[in-house]
Parts: C-alpha cells; sequence; structure tokens
C-alpha cells in the first residue's frame, strides 16, 4: 500500500506551485510598479505650481487643471452629501428594521445587482433622470446626484457589514434598559459601528472620484475656463459676505475627464499633461485608499 | 387619599398613554423613512429599466430587431447607415475574453496561495495592497494600455495598431485579478477546516488538499467571483475606449481596432449628437444590451454566492 507521503514528486510540486503562487501574487503588484514609475517619468516635470493653478488651454505648456481638481472637491462633496445619509439610512433599515419577508430578499438581491451594473449604465441613467426629467442641466448637483447613486451600493453594503458586526448584547443591554429601538440603533449600535462605516465611506467616495464614463455621459465638459461658484465668497458691497449654492448648477469638469481629453490628443505635449493629471488623481485616490486600510485596521475590535 | 391616588393613577397613565402614542408615532416614521432609503435602490433600478426600454422603443420602430441582430454592420453615423449589435458585442467578448485568460489563472493561483500556503501575516499585507489594483482609476489604466503596453506589444508584433483589443484586455485583465483572486479567496477560507485536516490526517500533501479538497468545496462561490469578474470586464469603459479604438470591426483578431459597447456608448456621447434622433437612441439600445448582459450574469453570481454560502453557514 502506497502512502501519499512516499511520493517525492508531489513534494517537488508542493514547493513549485508555491513559487507559482508567489509570482502570481506579485505580478499584480509589479505592474502597479511599473505603471507607476511609467506616469511618473511622464508626468513629473509637469507638476508645478503653475500647472495646478492655471486653465486647460490649447497650448500644452500653458494647460493646467485647476478646474479639474476643484470640480473633482466640489464632485466629491456633493456626492458625499448625498450618498452618506441615504446609504446609512438603508443600510440600517435592511440590518435592524427589516423583516425576513420576500420584500426584503428582494432588495437584498437588488443591492447587489446595483454594485454589478456598469458605471456608464449609471451615466445613462443620470442623463435620462436629471439632466433631462430633472433639468439640472450639465451641473455639479446632476454629477453628484449620478455619481452618488453609483457607489450607493457601496455605502449600503459598507454600513451593513458593519452593524452586523456589534454584538446582539449591545442592543439588548440596550433594549433592558428601556431604550426603543430607535434609541438603541441611534446610542449603542450606530456609534459602535461608525468606524467601519467611515472606512466604507471613504472608499466609495474614492471610486466616485476615479469614475470618468457616467460624467461624460452626463455631459461634462472638457473645456472649462473657470470654477463654479463659491458658496460662501467676498464681496465689496453690503454685507460683504455673497452665500449662495449657485455653483451647484454650474458645469464641471474633473480630473479624469481632463486626463481623458488629453490622452485623445495627438499633440505629445498633452501626454505629459495628462501624466501629470494622472499623478495628482493617484495621489488623491491612493491616501483616500490608505486612510481607509489604517481606519478598518485601527477599528479591529474584538468584542 | 385614597381617591386622591386613584385621580393620580388615572391622570398619570392618561399622559403616559399620550406619551406612549407618540413614541409609537415616531418610531413609525422613522421605521418608514429608513424603509423609504432602503426602497430606492429597487427605485434606481426601476428607473434604469424605464429609461432604457423607452428609448430603445423608439429605436426598434425604425430599425427593425432581426436587422440589428444579424447585420454584420455598425455605422449608426456614417451617411450609409447600418445598425448591426454584431461588431460591437464581438469587440466586447473579444476584450473580456482576453481579459479573463489573464485574470482567471493568475487571479485564482494567487487565491489559493493567499488562502492555503501564505502565512496569516502575510495574506493581511497582501490582500489590502492586491485591492489597490482595483482603486486605481480605470482612465489610469487606459493611460497605461495605450502608452506602455501597446509600444512594448510592438516589439512582439511588429503589425499590432496602435489601437488594439490585446492591449486594452490585457490590461483589463490585470484591473480585474484583484476581484477573481479576493472574492475565490473568501470562498475557499471558508470552506471548514474539518475537510482540510481530514484530508491532512489521511496523508495528503498541501498541493492536494488545495485542488481536491478545498478547490471543488468552494467551486460555487469561485464560480460566483469568475463570473462577476467577466461582467465587470464587459461594462468596463475607459480603457477600451481609450486603448482599443473605435472601428465597430467585425473581426476576432485582436491586433487591429475593434469598438466594444460602451466604448461606442462613449464615442456618441462625446460627439454632439442632437437629442432624440436615431443616433442618439442608439446609445439606449447599447445600453439595453449591456444591462441585459451584465443583469444575467450578477444575478447567477449572486445565487451561486447565497447557495454556497449556505451549505456552509
Amino acid at each position: 500500500m502506497s502512502t501519499t507521503n512516499h511520493q517525492p514528486w508531489l513534494k517537488k510540486i508542493d514547493r513549485y506551485f508555491s513559487y507559482i503562487g508567489m509570482f502570481s501574487v506579485s505580478f499584480g503588484l509589479l505592474v502597479l510598479v511599473v505603471l507607476v514609475i511609467d506616469v511618473f517619468s511622464d508626468g513629473f516635470g509637469k507638476i508645478d505650481l503653475q500647472f495646478m493653478t492655471s486653465f486647460p488651454s490649447r497650448k500644452p505648456e500653458m494647460a493646467g487643471i485647476l478646474s479639474a481638481w476643484v470640480g473633482t472637491i466640489w464632485i466629491m462633496i456633493t456626492t458625499a452629501l448625498i450618498c452618506i445619509p441615504l446609504g446609512i439610512a438603508a443600510g440600517i433599515y435592511l440590518e435592524e428594521y427589516a423583516r425576513k419577508d420576500w420584500l426584503n430578499d428582494f432588495i437584498e438581491i437588488n443591492i447587489a445587482n446595483l454594485a454589478g451594473v456598469p458605471s456608464i449604465i449609471y451615466g445613462i441613467l443620470g442623463l435620462g433622470l436629471f439632466v433631462r426629467y430633472m433639468q439640472l442641466g450639465r451641473s455639479v448637483l446632476a454629477g453628484g446626484l449620478t455619481l452618488a447613486l453609483l457607489v450607493l451600493p457601496i455605502v449600503i453594503l459598507a454600513t451593513r457589514e458593519a452593524l452586523k458586526a456589534v454584538p446582539s448584547s449591545i442592543r439588548e443591554a440596550s433594549f433592558a434598559l428601556g431604550a426603543d429601538k430607535w434609541q438603541t440603533v441611534r446610542h449603542q449600535v450606530l456609534p459602535a459601528a461608525i468606524g467601519n462605516i467611515l472606512t466604507g465611506v471613504i472608499l466609495a467616495l474614492s471610486r466616485a472620484i476615479g469614475e470618468t464614463a457616467p460624467l461624460i455621459m452626463i455631459g461634462a465638459l472638457t473645456y472649462i475656463p473657470f470654477l463654479p461658484k463659491n458658496p460662501v465668497s467676498i464681496t465689496k458691497q453690503f454685507p460683504f459676505l455673497d452665500v449662495g449654492l449657485q455653483g451647484f448648477l454650474d458645469p464641471f469638469t474633473v480630473l479624469p475627464i481632463q486626463i481623458f481629453n488629453w490622452v485623445s490628443r495627438p499633440q505629445k505635449g498633452f501626454i505629459a499633461c495628462a501624466a501629470g493629471g494622472i499623478i495628482v488623481l493617484l495621489f488623491i485616490t491612493l491616501a483616500m485608499n490608505a486612510v481607509a486600510i489604517y481606519l478598518r485596521q485601527k477599528n479591529q475590535k474584538t468584542w | 387619599m385614597k381617591t386622591d391616588q386613584a385621580s393620580l393613577a388615572v391622570g398619570g397613565t392618561g399622559t403616559l398613554s399620550r406619551t406612549r402614542v407618540i413614541r409609537k408615532i415616531k418610531a413609525m416614521l422613522i421605521r418608514r423613512l429608513l424603509q423609504a432609503c432602503g426602497l430606492l435602490s429597487v427605485f434606481i433600478t426601476f428607473a434604469i429599466i424605464f429609461i432604457l426600454f423607452s428609448e430603445s422603443l423608439g429605436f426598434f420602430k425604425e430599425v427593425s430587431l432581426i436587422d440589428f441582430l444579424t447585420d454584420t454592420q455598425w455605422t449608426p453615423l456614417f451617411i450609409n447607415k447600418h445598425y448591426g449589435i454584431l461588431p460591437l458585442l464581438m469587440g466586447t467578448l473579444l476584450t473580456t475574453f482576453i481579459a479573463v485568460v489573464v485574470a482567471v489563472p493568475l487571479g485564482l493561483t494567487s487565491a489559493v496561495y493567499l488562502s492555503e500556503y501564505a502565512s496569516r501575516k502575510a495574506r493581511n499585507i497582501i490582500k489590502p495592497v492586491l485591492e489597490i489594483l482595483a482603486a486605481i482609476p480605470t482612465v489610469v489604466y487606459g493611460y497605461f494600455a495605450l502608452l506602455f503596453i501597446t509600444p512594448v506589444l510592438k516589439n512582439i508584433f511588429p503589425g499590432i495598431a496602435g489601437f488594439n483589443a490585446l492591449s486594452a484586455g490585457i490590461v483589463m485583465g490585470v484591473m480585474i485579478i484583484p476581484l477573481v483572486s479576493s472574492l475565490s479567496e473568501d470562498a475557499m477560507h471558508a470552506v471548514p477546516n474539518g475537510l482540510r485536516e481530514g484530508a491532512y490526517a489521511l496523508g495528503s500533501r498541501k498541493i492536494q488538499v488545495a485542488f481536491k479538497i478545498v478547490f471543488p468545496a468552494a467551486l460555487s462561490g469561485i464560480t460566483a467571483a469568475i463570473i462577476l469578474s467577466l461582467s465587470r470586464a464587459i461594462g468596463e469603459t475607459m480603457i477600451v475606449a481609450i486603448a482599443a479604438g473605435q472601428q465597430p470591426n467585425f473581426t476576432l483578431n485582436p491586433l487591429v481596432p475593434i469598438e466594444t459597447i460602451t466604448a461606442y456608448i462613449v464615442q456618441v456621447s462625446l460627439g454632439d449628437t442632437p437629442h432624440g434622433t436615431l443616433e442618439y437612441k442608439t446609445i439606449f439600445v447599447c445600453g439595453l444590451m449591456l444591462f441585459i448582459v451584465t443583469f444575467i450574469l450578477n444575478v447567477v453570481s449572486f445565487k451561486l454566492k447565497t447557495r454556497f454560502q449556505n451549505v456552509y453557514d
């Protein structure tokens, strides 16, 4: 009777496979390193104050990303204001309130499906619903709403996971002290889960600012030589402060769209512009991801 | 004294019941509000379906479904107009196929390695780093495909065009590696340790445990991961719009420019096609095709995953 232990070739295969595994794992990382080096060598020389503070231009050496990064911040804030309350509320409903019935099952499979809908379809939705039907035009608000719907499933799923991790003993203790459901959720469960929810929200927003296709669909323009109007600005006349939300209805561009526009141009000079924009975009995205990972590590509580 | 207490008690319950009613109404309002947010996702799905169908109906009033599905030319923006989806479908299938050929072997070996071979510590470091690959904006990958991978490929295939399906597909594959590996690893991780220990007790080696025990046990979860990555590749837009070209060629040659469904939608919305024209409606028809295909894949993947979870929970 031969046992497997006596087959030396298996031992060899075992070792070879661990090498193959290590190679597979490092392959992706290798590509990542090559990508970063490639982008930096193309665009690092481009990054300076002039590039950050100039509007796009027909001449590559004059062009900058001012309207792009300001637009990205506008869009990020708008998206956050919409998707955070809606996503957390939906997550709370599904995890804490919903009964296990067909409606809940339906919502659940629906959210799983929405998470997999291609982003360009959300762009078509934004075009039909916000730009045309609600007549918001090609505005910051239309873009923010579109991206908020796009990342909503991510926020909902993160909220649910975070709430699930809170042990039921905390809820039971709160009920035992006479708190009702909402008081329990509001004062016990949500504070305990907020760190993990925040991680999900940051990841969702970092996804939103990298999105290009949905904003192309709703018609975010590529040549924007101005900024959306500031919500608060100082004026020369009384009352010296101009407060208004007009900026949300202004047209905009964002970093990914500006990069796409430059990549598709034949002139060599714009490649450096695109690479410079990519460095800024990568910096923002990776910084947000690093914060999210850090928060996740920090919040890994064992109850 | 006794009556006093009684009246107090009555008054007490009176106010108590009023606060109780207010509390009940408040609880109900909160519940309804939260429920409305939960139902918003259903509304989004219906809004997507409504918009896609209503505009597509207008398209199919002018173009027959048979032409749409059998014509091998797609030229809505030219004078001699043809509305055959096949070239776009072929382009999408080609880039998706290349992406899957890259991502599935690398993703699955990574998953087996992380789940069965790597130490816990190594896994905790490698996994988040791999996730970064999925966090990079797709427009960056498009840049990389067009300006780095394509020139590299030119050394291997001198005849390769500046825009081609191969480089877009390869880069798309790299992008979805973390999706395949992370979901498959989750599935393998969920396989109970008792199965592994039983196999080790019978004298198995790691490779046997990994491929004869854990892999088959996690198969439905792994299949779900692969299907989901397929759906992601089909819907991916910016990489193919930048690097694969804008020529709807009915071909399986990965070295020439092609056009995917998603790239076509981008192409139309970048131009100024007037609202309401047949050209404009092609966006929605293409969107509908894309939605149907990815919807089916997502639902199959979800069902497989939940079935898998039910087995070992």
